[in-house]
């Protein structure tokens, strides 16, 4: 089941740039919220600083807290811990490129010293099924290789990867950037079915997608988020005039 | 459109010189590929015909007879190269690996700064200079000439190839995949090992088959490190024959039937080494799916 996510007073740095400034946030569990912004708005930091992905740049920093469920984030937990608990889909698919599709599905399990063949089995078909690409790989787990797919497919492996250690949150950034509308339109309808077990933290640069797949959005501009509210509003009646500016195209 | 009838001459025109050029491009780049390609092809046919008549079932099983004798062969030489490179390899490729890996993935500061500096100056280090070394550091604190200070030369000369490719092929991984890992909770050690050393593998060995291939045929650092045996020798602190020294010796004898020896020697060193970089790399290519990496 997913979790929800409180963030409180969160800064984020780049050396001596400052990337997030204060921010405040509460994701609803099972739900999907989508961010959106102009480029370099820091969304994708933002998201990077829930899974702690953004420490692993040189001299990046991060001030605030951030709790997933009722652990802290940052405190008495290490990195590792909880990127287990936080599955990452990123903006262009990045499968293993000398693993199987198989290996690919299992290897947050198999690298983590997971070796059950016969539960791995069961891990990979379901989260292939989750993530709706059994039906086209299944004949061919063992013997093809996860770069061997097309790009639609490759980020279906990448969520299946994702799910395959059963995280409570899911984050992703643009995941579907790379991919044409048919690959888009998949993952979206994926979006919308596994809002059911975990809760999605999406970024887009596409308006209509995060009004198609999220409850809730968050609109970031140059490193603060100026709006956070359901959906619909933000859409149809922001309260602020920079929100308004942006959805109707007036800049960004 | 009425115009498109008066542009195919005109665009016929273009293609021509087009091809031409293109002609020329193509006939240029496989020259170069012959002249790059034909004293390798020059060596190995030479070494056949002047080798391949002294090369027989004696060459490969005996000792060497004693000086003006007939006969005899070079099977201690090709075992002591055989046994010297593995201890060289063994020294050599985990610890340029390893310092590979440091300097892709965590040497981004001064120290990697040095390590690469040193690394490269090593590379340029003549191998008489390495011969010595080893010969200080080993041969006179055993008080024996012996294949392990042969081996532990040639490991000189082979890590600071290995260490710099290694690193070269592990910068090549794409970012992407080291944070696909990390987003799945792998440790960075392991993200290390089996996603990024995993995915350059070829490159890697690549660098390691280079540096073997370099070193295999190295005559100076073991002139006083393994110094060469006209029996037969298996033990690591004993004096201990090899090929290329064996070579350099007939060479230079005033014998004939040592000359035929020695371009026999050169031939079958030459084939050990073209058959073992062949061996690793089709172990190599059956172990990764498909020939992906």
């Amino acid at each position: 089941m997913g979790v929800g996510i409180q963030v409180e007073k969160l800064n984020a740095w780049y050396g001596r740039t400052q990337a997030l400034h204060d921010i405040n946030l509460k994701v609803q569990a099972n739900h999907a919220t989508a961010l959106i912004g102009p480029s370099g708005c820091g969304k994708s930091t933002f998201i990077r600083c829930l899974n702690r992905m953004h420490e692993t740049t040189p001299e990046a920093r991060v001030e605030g807290t951030i709790k997933i469920g009722d652990y802290d984030a940052y405190q008495g937990t290490s990195a590792t811990q909880l990127r287990r608990r936080i599955g990452m889909v990123f903006q262009k698919p990045n499968p293993f490129p000398t693993m199987s599709i198989y290996d690919n599905v299992a290897a947050g399990l198999k690298l983590n010293g997971y070796r059950d063949k016969k539960h791995l089995d069961e891990v990979v078909e379901k989260s292939l099924a989750s993530s709706a690409l059994w039906d086209e790989v299944k004949d061919s787990i063992h013997k093809k290789s996860g770069a061997s797919l097309s790009g639609g497919q490759q980020q279906r492996l990448c969520i299946a990867r994702a799910l395959a250690v059963e995280p409570e949150v899911l984050l992703m950034d643009e995941p579907c950037s790379a991919l044409d509308p048919i690959s888009t339109g998949k993952i979206e309808e994926l979006i919308f079915e596994l809002k059911a077990q975990y809760t999605i933290v999406i970024v887009t640069h596409n308006m209509q997608q995060a009004a198609r797949v999220a409850e809730y959005t968050g609109f970031f501009l140059l490193g603060r988020m100026i709006e956070y509210d359901k959906t619909e509003k933000i859409f149809t009646n922001p309260s602020d005039k920079r929100t308004e500016d942006y959805i109707t195209g007036r800049f960004g | 459109m009425p115009d498109s009838k008066a542009a195919p001459p005109q665009k016929l025109e273009i293609s021509l010189w087009r091809k031409l050029t293109n002609h020329l491009a193509t006939a240029f780049a496989v020259s170069t590929v012959v002249i790059v390609l034909a004293p390798l092809v020059a060596i190995f046919a030479y070494l056949v015909i002047k080798g391949v008549g002294s090369l027989n079932l004696a060459f490969l099983t005996q000792t060497p007879k004693p000086p003006g004798e007939i006969g005899g062969g070079m099977a201690n030489a090709i075992a002591g190269s055989v046994l010297i490179l593995t201890i060289g390899s063994l020294l050599g490729v985990p610890l340029g690996i390893g310092a590979g890996i440091y300097l892709a993935e965590f040497g981004q500061n001064r120290f990697g700064n040095a390590v690469r500096f040193v690394s490269d100056v090593l590379n340029g280090v003549p191998s008489i200079v390495i011969g010595i070394v080893a010969y200080a550091i080993v041969v006179l604190r055993q008080k024996h000439f012996s294949a392990l200070a042969g081996g532990t030369a040639l490991a000189i000369m082979m890590i600071p190839t290995i260490t710099r490719t290694t690193e070269e092929m592990l910068l090549l991984v794409p970012n992407t995949l080291r944070e696909a890992a990390y987003g799945l909770g792998v440790p960075r050690w392991r993200t290390t090992l089996s996603i990024v050393l995993r995915t350059a593998t070829s490159g890697v060995i690549t660098g390691v088959m280079l540096a073997f291939a370099r070193v295999a045929g190295e005559t100076a650092p073991l002139l006083f490190t393994a110094f060469g045996n006209q029996f037969w020798n298996w033990r690591l602190d004993q004096p201990t024959a090899a090929l290329p020294l064996q070579i350099f010796t007939y060479a230079i004898s005033p014998y004939d039937d040592w000359h035929r020896q020695a371009w026999a020697g050169a031939l079958v060193l030459i084939i050990l080494i073209v058959s073992a970089v062949a061996a690793v790399r089709y172990v190599v290519r059956r172990g990764t799916l498909g020939g992906v990496a």
